[in-house]
């Protein structure tokens, strides 16, 4: 990507449109990867609720997939997990294994 | 339709703010600035202006709620000195880093310790390096006229930058002077009507102010900064033409008295050249050929046009009404020393530590300083080349 010149950066750093946190894909920053077990998952959304991004993805009501893309590893869904019978449905693995 | 008035210099001030009824205002009391906001809330109070006046706690709130106002795509006034100036010392460089246009009335007072309330240049100048823009008054007329072109210098569209007005404490913000006010009409064409740059309440676009710049950035938007800039002197100038045509009165970046001809000359700012000038006559009056140079736009600083007009002098001392500190020379003869560096042929400089913390600043100090002007002018050989003067040993 190239970067801007000068001449070209917006007058005073003003950002002139919204949702640009989108474009800065922070996932790399992870050190640890959750990984997650549907046949444990209760559907409560927990894991959707407390994520401070927006890393859970969620459709028709039930969640579906990680957004890698932002996820950062943090691993508060995994500890707010209640899971099924004792089992968690969010495990965090090492980043690279 | 214009009047003639005897009022202090805030009352001016205050007055002018009024005939431009700005959107917000947000400001803390501080002596010697403090009227210049106890009249503006009066006309607040009574209904005279629309502007939502914001009640903080301290000069920091004032100048972090300014820039919200301004990012939200308001106009803003705001008014302060000293001690208050170098609480919001922070903010200011949002402030101009973000390109918000804020008037502020900078009444100059001396910098604590130890505790000061009186007139010296110590705040503007510690200020200087903020990326405002800064126009100095030498009396109450200057500080009205310079506050309402302020608003159309800062509100430029190429411009785009806070801007401080300032004006000597107490011996302009209180003393009485005859001065003529503008009509509130003319005023208010003069200024016209605001237009925001990327305001935030424009919730249609949304947009955010603030981000953070890492090291692949930080510098380009720097020298976009510096290129604004380089813009401002000639709006200053348009500026001026404008208010010329609307008052008769000339405002210029910098006034020379007596300059053309002159041999000897000081450089000085603010209500000490007024009483220079009277000095200055008297010289003439006795056949030498002194003249004198007052910076009008002391920031950005215009180091050709100044290098220009004092190019020709054989000695020139530069008067400050400041100390920068670090055994170094005056705030305004490091500017003026830069400005004639680079020719071949250039007057001798001295530099004078007058008036500080109020410290009266009378006919004789500017005899006293023009004489030894003469002594090197003819001689060649500087007896000292930075003094304090009017100090007890």
């Amino acid at each position: 990507m190239k970067l801007k010149g000068w001449k070209e950066v917006s007058p005073g750093a003003v950002i002139t449109e919204g949702g640009s946190a989108l474009k800065f894909k922070t996932g790399s920053w992870r050190a640890f990867k959750p990984r997650w077990l549907p046949e444990n998952c209760i559907q409560c959304l927990f894991c959707w609720l407390y994520c401070p991004d927006m890393a859970v993805k969620v459709q028709d009501g039930k969640r579906t997939e990680f957004d890698f893309d932002y996820c950062k590893g943090c691993g508060v869904c995994a500890v707010e997990c209640p899971g099924k019978k004792g089992k968690k449905a969010i495990v965090m693995e090492e980043e690279g294994k | 339709m214009a009047k003639i008035v005897a009022v202090t210099g805030n009352e001016a001030v205050a007055y002018a703010f009024r005939q431009v009824n700005p959107d917000v205002c947000a400001a803390y009391p501080i002596t010697p600035s403090t009227d210049i906001m106890q009249r503006f809330t009066s006309y607040v109070a009574n209904g005279q202006v629309k502007t939502e006046m914001v009640l903080v706690e301290s000069e920091h709130s004032a100048m972090s709620a300014c820039v919200g106002a301004a990012a939200a795509g308001a106009r803003i006034i705001n008014a302060t000195s000293s001690q208050g100036l170098a609480l919001m010392w922070e903010i200011l460089f949002i402030a101009s880093g973000t390109r918000l246009p804020i008037v502020l009335a900078l009444v100059n007072r001396a910098l604590s310790a130890p505790l000061n309330i009186h007139g010296d240049h110590s705040d503007g100048m510690g200020a200087r390096d903020t990326g405002w823009i800064q126009l100095w008054s030498e009396n109450a007329q200057e500080a009205y006229d310079n506050t309402i072109q302020a608003f159309r210098i800062a509100e430029h569209m190429d411009i785009r930058l806070p801007i401080m007005v300032n004006l000597d404490g107490f011996i302009i913000s209180h003393s009485i002077e005859r001065m003529e006010y503008l009509g509130d009409d003319e005023v208010k064409d003069f200024v016209g009507e605001y237009k925001a740059v990327n305001p935030l309440l424009d919730i249609k676009n949304p947009m955010s102010y603030g981000p953070l710049i890492l090291t692949d950035y930080y510098m380009e938007f720097r020298r976009a900064h510096y290129e604004v800039m380089t813009k401002v002197p000639q709006v200053v100038l348009d500026v001026g033409k404008d208010f010329e045509k609307m008052s008769g009165r000339k405002y210029g970046l910098f006034e020379t008295y007596r300059l053309d001809d002159a041999e000897i000359a000081l450089v000085i700012l603010s209500s000490a050249a007024g009483t220079s000038k009277d000095v200055i006559d008297e010289f003439r009056d006795r056949g030498i050929k002194a003249g004198l140079l007052k910076p009008r736009l002391y920031r950005p600083f215009p180091y050709e046009q100044i290098g220009e007009a004092l190019k020709h002098l054989k000695a020139v001392c530069i008067m400050d009404r400041a100390d920068a500190f670090g055994g170094s020379y005056g705030p305004l003869f490091m500017d003026i020393a830069s400005s004639v560096y680079h020719y071949k042929e250039r007057p001798v400089l001295i530099n004078k530590i007058y008036g500080l913390g109020g410290r009266d600043y009378l006919p004789e100090h500017a005899e006293t300083v023009l004489n030894e002007l003469v002594d090197i002018a003819n001689t060649g050989t500087v007896r000292t080349p930075r003094e304090y003067i009017a100090v007890r040993e």
